[in-house]
């Protein structure tokens, strides 16, 4: 057997392989992404990228029934996205093992919310695991797929960012024959969900979940580790490894399974201890569990919300504190930003200019709501920018600033598409940017359908986004290079004065798509006039000298893409030459 | 049940993550278990990041702590700053001296911090021109493996160990320089006081 040091995420995609999957299905979100790109690089597989979560489930939902065992992989608010045919799943249940990696976020590292995906399995009532490393990911994904088949039910596997995004030794096992569905039979009573059906099917899902109730009260998935009896920890995910780091002599109860839970094995654990803990992070979700069992439950001091560590728990349970140098809290902070030669740059330089109420999304553009660009006046959820402009348009508050929505290419393809078609429906006005980059770029360049690169790259087709806007009747709609500052401004001077609805797409390949880099540019001292025009851009690769207050560019950052050169009024920017290198340049 | 906490920090895209992987697999070829620990997404565009590797004959959870890091290599000062009540009394901090002004201070709204590779000097950091180093060795994009070199130093494991699990990962027209840059890194290392 070999053995291999795998990410949680490559660990899930492994066991899902291993288990006879042959298809696998997602949209990208961190952390959950790279499970898929993972899977579709292993042999005998078809893996697709679904424009949402919600359609990519439903791809896997027809997988499942004409037989065959899907993995299916989002990002917690993915779910939410996911949640119509996800509820309803439960009801039908499955024929091919139906397996849904949820990877939740707590501390928000890279998500606009911190949702614990353990309620939606509570909710909806689906099982669900919770690997606390590599090789129970790889482990529990396999034995995801036997129960799935076995109980008739989807399964969820929730990973949260320590588990996706941490590697371990992991041993790998042999694929397992793929089963052969046979051929397929219609059945009604189990898979169309109307009324009629859908109650037998309510009462089945009900003697399904007493089955699996039975199930975990013995399963391995669940463990009780006796140790120093006086405290016991009741704990899931990656928070069982920092407890044991923490406090190696405590005893644990160590849940695979978080729903449904063993309430006998739960009273037993609580009855062999003194005080009983939970130790769990983004929610209360099993702290809430244990109480309405009548379990007594003592709490300990953790935040209730962000990640845990093992220090948080250290000191929760009144362990000394290592010897500790005090942290630097002075230090200018270090948000993420726009890489040099971002098309989106432009687009908020001229909507800042412009005054404009801007509601954003999601993607790399959200950045455009940090200093300096400050453009951006909201960002809530995947393709909420076009409603929130239509429904703020309603009110009448804003009407001396234009409301323009500010959407990238595969957020409109992902939630965007009705939006718009609302707004042209109801009639609104307002202006609709799509900045269309040619990739899924935050999540680390992924396709989607608005470039038409598929995930095992098999011939597909773009969507012509152009005529896809004028269908669903926008009567404005035009194409501008970002690039070009000018045309940037009178784009969005002319559609925002317009009566009608209007859409620009600012079409641009993503910075790190473009390999031939320009020349680098630098600052001519005699010629700059210290105006920080651009400054103001928020290129990374231009900064102030604080000596002289000249701008001053890094031609080490520089991709020679001109934005700067053509915001400088006094022609101060040119091809670089000796001297404009900022590291001659005193900056502090 | 001895563990060894390494983290590295940097800024997004300076290479932090690739050079995690070298050490964790040098770390599983030894015959440690290993966890390792990144972040992706929003924070690897130009922000503050850091990785964490652990190995020993058992690991447990793949974060750390303030006070419980053994070596923090990083990458740039301002992110060494951010980092140092990470390590342990009588750990190791290698710093690449130089700095990488942050979004803020360049643009003029906040003063760049002054006088940090003193302060650093003075917690006992090894300073290491990885920059340098990795323009010597060929490739600029290199200066993670130069430090990976420095790290290498005071650590157990193999040297050839080493460059292989380098030469199998890099890509294939920079192996020559990046085993270069570890080599540089080394000596960088030998030359100071790097044996802590």
């Amino acid at each position: 057997m070999t053995s291999s040091l795998l990410s949680g995420n490559e660990a899930i995609a492994r066991g899902a392989w291993e288990a006879g999957a042959t298809v696998g299905v997602g949209y990208p979100g961190t952390p959950s992404t790279e499970t898929l790109q993972y899977f579709s690089e292993l042999p005998d597989v078809y893996a697709e990228w679904a424009p949402n979560e919600k359609v990519a489930l439903e791809v896997a939902a027809g997988v499942s029934m004409a037989g065959g065992r899907v993995l299916v992989t989002m990002k917690h608010v993915g779910l939410n996205v996911a949640a119509d045919p996800f509820f309803t799943l439960a009801y039908t249940g499955v024929r091919g093992g139906l397996v849904i990696l949820v990877a939740d976020d707590p501390g928000m590292h890279s998500s606009q919310n911190e949702q614990d995906s353990r309620n939606y399995a509570a909710f909806a009532r689906v099982p669900m695991f919770e690997p606390s490393d590599s090789t129970e990911a790889l482990e529990f994904t396999k034995q995801a797929f036997e129960l799935s088949e076995a109980h008739d039910i989807p399964v969820l596997i929730r990973s949260t960012v320590r588990i996706s995004h941490s590697k371990s030794q992991v041993a790998l096992g042999e694929r397992s024959a793929v089963r052969d569905p046979g051929s397929y039979k219609t059945d009604p009573a189990k898979w169309v969900m109307m009324p009629a059906m859908a109650k037998a099917r309510r009462l089945d899902l009900d003697r399904r979940i007493q089955s699996l109730q039975a199930l975990c009260e013995a399963s391995p998935l669940n463990r009780t580790e006796y140790r120093d009896t006086s405290i016991g920890i009741v704990c899931s995910g990656v928070c069982y490894e920092h407890v044991r780091e923490a406090a190696p002599d405590l005893s644990t109860l160590k849940l695979g399974l978080t729903f449904p839970l063993p309430e006998t094995l739960l009273r037993d654990f609580a009855s062999k201890v003194d005080v009983l803990y939970v130790v769990e992070e983004a929610d209360a979700y099993l702290a809430r569990s244990i109480r309405s069992m009548g379990i007594e439950l003592d709490t300990l001091p953790l935040a209730p919300s962000g990640e845990i560590s093992p220090g948080s728990i250290r000191s929760a349970l009144r362990y000394p504190d290592p010897e500790l140098r005090e942290a630097d809290t002075t230090l200018p902070p270090r948000p993420p930003l726009m890489c040099p030669g971002c098309p989106h740059r432009p687009v908020f330089d001229a909507l800042r200019k412009a005054n404009a109420v801007v509601t954003g999304d999601i993607g790399c553009y959200t950045l455009g709501a940090l200093k300096p660009l400050s453009a951006m006046d909201s960002c809530v959820d995947m393709g909420a920018s076009i409603g929130m402009a239509h429904g703020a348009s309603l009110v009448g508050s804003v009407t001396e600033r234009p409301i323009v929505a500010v959407i990238g290419d595969s957020t409109f393809a992902h939630s965007g598409v009705t939006g718009l078609m609302n707004t042209v429906y109801n009639g609104g006005t307002g202006t609709v940017l799509i900045l269309d980059n040619r990739i899924t770029a935050m999540t680390g360049h992924q396709g989607n359908p608005l470039n038409g690169i598929t995930l095992q790259e098999r011939s597909s087709r773009e969507v012509d986004l152009e005529t896809l806007v004028r269908a669903l009747g926008v009567p404005r709609v035009r194409v501008v290079n970002p690039h070009g500052l000018a045309a940037v401004r009178v784009a969005i001077a002319e559609e925002t004065a317009a009566e009608e609805l209007s859409v620009i797409i600012f079409r641009a390949p993503c910075a790190l798509l473009v390999r031939d880099k320009g020349d680098p540019y630098g600052v001519d001292e005699d010629l700059c006039t210290k105006c920080g025009a651009c400054i103001k851009l928020g290129c990374p690769a231009i900064g102030k000298d604080h000596l002289t207050s000249r701008a001053v560019i890094d031609v080490s950052l520089c991709v020679g893409c001109r934005q700067c050169v053509q915001v400088c009024k006094y022609d101060a920017i040119v091809h670089s030459g000796p001297g404009c290198d900022f590291k001659g340049a005193d900056l502090s | 049940m001895t563990v060894t906490t390494v983290m590295l920090c940097g800024v997004g895209g300076q290479g932090t993550i690739l050079a995690a992987d070298l050490l964790a697999k040098v770390a599983s070829g030894h015959g440690y278990a290993v966890k390792l620990s990144e972040v992706h997404g929003m924070s690897q565009r130009g922000g503050s990041v850091d990785t964490v590797v652990k190995f020993g004959t058992q690991v447990h959870s793949p974060v750390t702590d303030p006070g419980m890091v053994d070596h923090l290599v990083a990458f740039e000062s301002i992110e060494a700053m951010r980092r140092i009540h990470y390590v342990r009394p009588g750990g190791r901090l290698m710093v690449n001296p130089s700095a990488i002004q942050p979004l803020p201070v360049l643009t003029g709204d906040l003063a760049a911090p002054t006088g940090l590779n003193a302060i650093l000097a003075e917690e006992g950091a090894i300073f290491i021109d990885a920059d340098e180093l990795a323009c010597e060795a060929g490739s600029p994009k290199s200066a993670n493996v130069v430090l990976m070199g420095a790290l290498s130093v005071g650590l157990e494991f193999d040297q050839e160990l080493w460059r292989t699990v380098i030469a199998g990962r890099v890509p294939p027209k920079t192996v020559e320089a990046n085993l270069r840059a570890f080599e540089l890194g080394r000596q960088a290392c030998q030359r100071g006081e790097c044996e802590r």
